[in-house]
């Protein structure tokens, strides 16, 4: 934890110092011609803010003020890791795949790794709650909202369905 | 008489069959999501807002404020049922709610928090509606200066009161804030902080994404952490008879109730207390009020309808400073907020005068909700106590679906969805290290309102800074921001010295 809490502070403030580069791109001071602050005032000097803050959680850190910076508990254990990392990682390709197969696709897939093998659900269950998910996202967003969700490579098999509700 | 009246005009606007219809819709959303160990108000109103585009502003509005308050009921179901508090705001329900229904007096408790939860609601309703009008009808001296300064206080009461450390607190206020100010500048036209050259940014980052990615997948991650464990759900029967036989019994909480709901109202306007504090301190002083404080935490009903009188007051207590002056008071009102200004609805003072039918809609439909749910509540507790027993493996993933798609369909593009899932995991990994949420996403709706209003008040007094001090009322806020945040510090150096004086003296 005292390691994490460190690290994290040491990172926020090159986040932050990266920040302010970026905000001085355009005019940080008085903007003389029509007066009052010019465009990169406000996030300039609040990139500083977090820069100042990050500074200092990062020596309460050293100094162990903090009580994270006391615990010796792991910042991840095993399990959590194992966890996080099956979920945001599974996350991560599905909207990865959405590039590429489209929602009516990867979404179902999801479903399938995170039910089946996260869940240990039956195949009974997983089938039912795959195949009502996208009929309900197109009913509900395409047809109802009229919000075209991303289709990749799909989109042919859906000029059918268009034709029939449009 | 004249607030009556307005209040009937309302009630004409919220019970349409289309607006009853949403209202009944987000009252029992409202409960599931609240009963659903983990989730609460925040994570409901983030995850749907994208879904209220269906229906017109108005209904969507009431929609979302039956979700907030449905959840804050809900909430007490899985603190009673299964010992973990279905949202923040339910945490001191446990404290009696659990020993109860060990006992098998599950019944009870719950019929208590529904019955504490109608009072506080009606309370402060009522509260609301006197406060509200005249209220606005004071904000609307405000100039930039007083705004901004206003705006200033509500981040000084996160650093004052909000309890979580203060440097990431100012951390999270900044960051938001920075986030706020992303793509094109609405004054100069310059485009700033465009990271990568991606034209993503140029359309700025949406708070929904900001907030759907907390309150959404980070709030999933944490979730799947710390529900690890298995959990005992406790039975409860639940007969006709025995629900009249404990609203009856609950005669005696009245002073209870009163005092919940008030201190509720009012702790709930603070911007960085809300609905957890507000409980939390109703408990405490109920407790303290009681003529045996040891029966507290083994099971005293009295322990079950302080919190909940108060968290509901609460929420009721923040949305007072977001309609009448735009400062939310609380998370959930600031996404609130936030879907407002998507709906092209400005709010503070001018909403009063120019969107009577929207307040009035909205503050009538309070009271409509609060009634529904709380039938709701009572009459369908078997059907919660099935919810809660949905698996997490079910539940997790359709959630990320519906942060997914609600990423994705305001703007249409997939570059917030990426954005999203950044924060998400962002917000998860910070969180672990105590740095607090809510400032961050009330900096990013509040961001540029705040920059707005700054720079028009430099603009005013040609860049002298003494103006935000020199005007009376922006002075008041401003001296309160400094006082909040110089008084923790103080506090702090004084508790150093005191014990290196003691250190000393052995």
């Amino acid at each position: 934890m005292r390691r994490a809490e460190i690290i994290t502070a040491a990172i926020l403030a090159i986040f932050s110092v990266l920040l302010m580069i970026k905000s001085a791109e355009v005019p940080i001071g008085w903007n003389s011609a029509r007066g009052g602050p010019s465009a990169g005032t406000f996030p300039f000097w609040l990139s500083g803010g977090m820069l100042l803050s990050s500074i200092w959680i990062f020596v309460r850190g050293l100094r162990g003020v903090t009580p994270q910076s006391r615990s010796s508990e792991p910042y991840m254990d095993p399990l959590t890791l194992k966890l996080f990392a099956l979920t945001a990682g599974s996350l991560f390709l599905m909207i990865l795949a959405i590039h590429f197969v489209g929602m009516y696709v990867s979404i179902p897939l999801f479903f399938i790794f995170y039910m089946r093998f996260m869940g240990r659900h039956s195949w009974i269950t997983t089938a039912i709650i795959t195949i009502s998910v996208p009929i309900f996202l197109f009913l509900f967003f395409e047809i109802a909202l009229k919000i075209t969700l991303p289709k990749g490579i799909t989109e042919p098999l859906f000029y059918p369905l268009y034709a029939l509700f449009y | 008489m004249e607030i009556l009246a307005s209040l009937l005009d309302g009630f004409s606007v919220s019970l349409q069959p289309l607006a009853l219809t949403m209202i009944v819709l987000g009252c029992a959303g409202g409960l599931v999501i609240g009963a659903l160990p983990g989730l609460g108000s925040v994570n409901g109103v983030a995850i749907l807002l994208p879904v209220t585009f269906l229906v017109p502003p108005n209904e969507a509005m009431m929609f979302l404020a039956a979700i907030y308050y449905g959840a804050m009921y809900g909430g007490s179901i899985s603190s009673i049922m299964l010992g973990i508090p279905g949202a923040s705001t339910a945490v001191a329900t446990t404290f009696d709610g659990r020993p109860l229904a060990q006992k098998g007096q599950a019944d009870k408790a719950l019929v208590a928090a529904g019955i504490g939860s109608f009072v506080g609601g009606s309370v402060s309703i009522v509260l609301f509606t006197l406060f509200a009008p005249p209220l606005a009808l004071f904000a609307l001296k405000f100039g930039p200066a007083e705004s901004f300064a206003l705006m200033a206080l509500a981040f000084a009461t996160f650093v004052g009161l909000g309890g979580d450390d203060i440097p990431k607190t100012i951390f999270s206020i900044c960051i938001g804030l920075v986030f706020s100010a992303v793509g094109l500048d609405h004054v100069s036209g310059m485009p700033r902080l465009i990271f990568f050259d991606m034209s993503g940014f140029y359309a700025g980052i949406g708070f929904l994404v900001l907030a759907i990615g907390i309150y959404g997948i980070g709030e999933i991650l944490w979730t799947i952490e710390t529900s690890k464990g298995k959990v005992e759900m406790s039975q409860a029967t639940i007969t006709a008879s025995r629900i009249f036989e404990n609203i009856k019994r609950l005669r005696h909480s009245t002073g209870v109730m009163m005092m919940g709901s008030v201190m509720g109202y009012f702790v709930g306007m603070l911007p960085a207390a809300g609905a957890t504090p507000a409980s939390l301190m109703a408990y405490g002083f109920a407790k303290s009020m009681s003529r045996d404080p040891d029966k507290f935490g083994k099971g005293e009903v009295t322990g079950v309808v302080a919190p909940e009188t108060a968290n509901n007051a609460a929420s009721t207590g923040a949305l007072l400073p977001m309609m009448t002056l735009g400062i939310p008071g609380s998370p959930t009102t600031a996404i609130l907020l936030g879907g407002m200004i998507i709906w092209g609805l400005q709010p503070g003072p001018m909403l009063f005068i120019q969107e009577r039918d929207f307040v009035w809609g909205l503050i009538s439909s309070l009271y409509t909700a609060n009634l529904v749910t709380a039938v709701l509540m009572i009459s369908c507790i078997p059907l919660f106590v099935w919810v809660l027993k949905m698996p997490f493996t079910i539940l997790a993933p359709i959630i990320f679906m519906l942060c997914v798609v609600g990423g994705f369909a305001p703007t249409n593009v997939m570059h917030d969805v990426w954005l999203m899932f950044l924060f998400g995991v962002g917000a998860y990994l910070l969180r672990k290290l105590d740095y607090p949420m809510a400032p961050a996403v009330l900096a990013i709706v509040l961001g540029p309102l705040a920059e707005k209003t700054f720079r028009q008040a430099m603009i005013t007094s040609q860049g002298d800074w003494t103006t935000f001090f020199t005007r009376p009322l922006s002075a008041i806020f401003m001296a309160c921001a400094v006082l909040l945040i110089v008084f923790p510090l103080v506090q702090n150096w004084q508790r150093k010295r005191r014990a290196e004086a003691n250190a000393a003296a052995e």
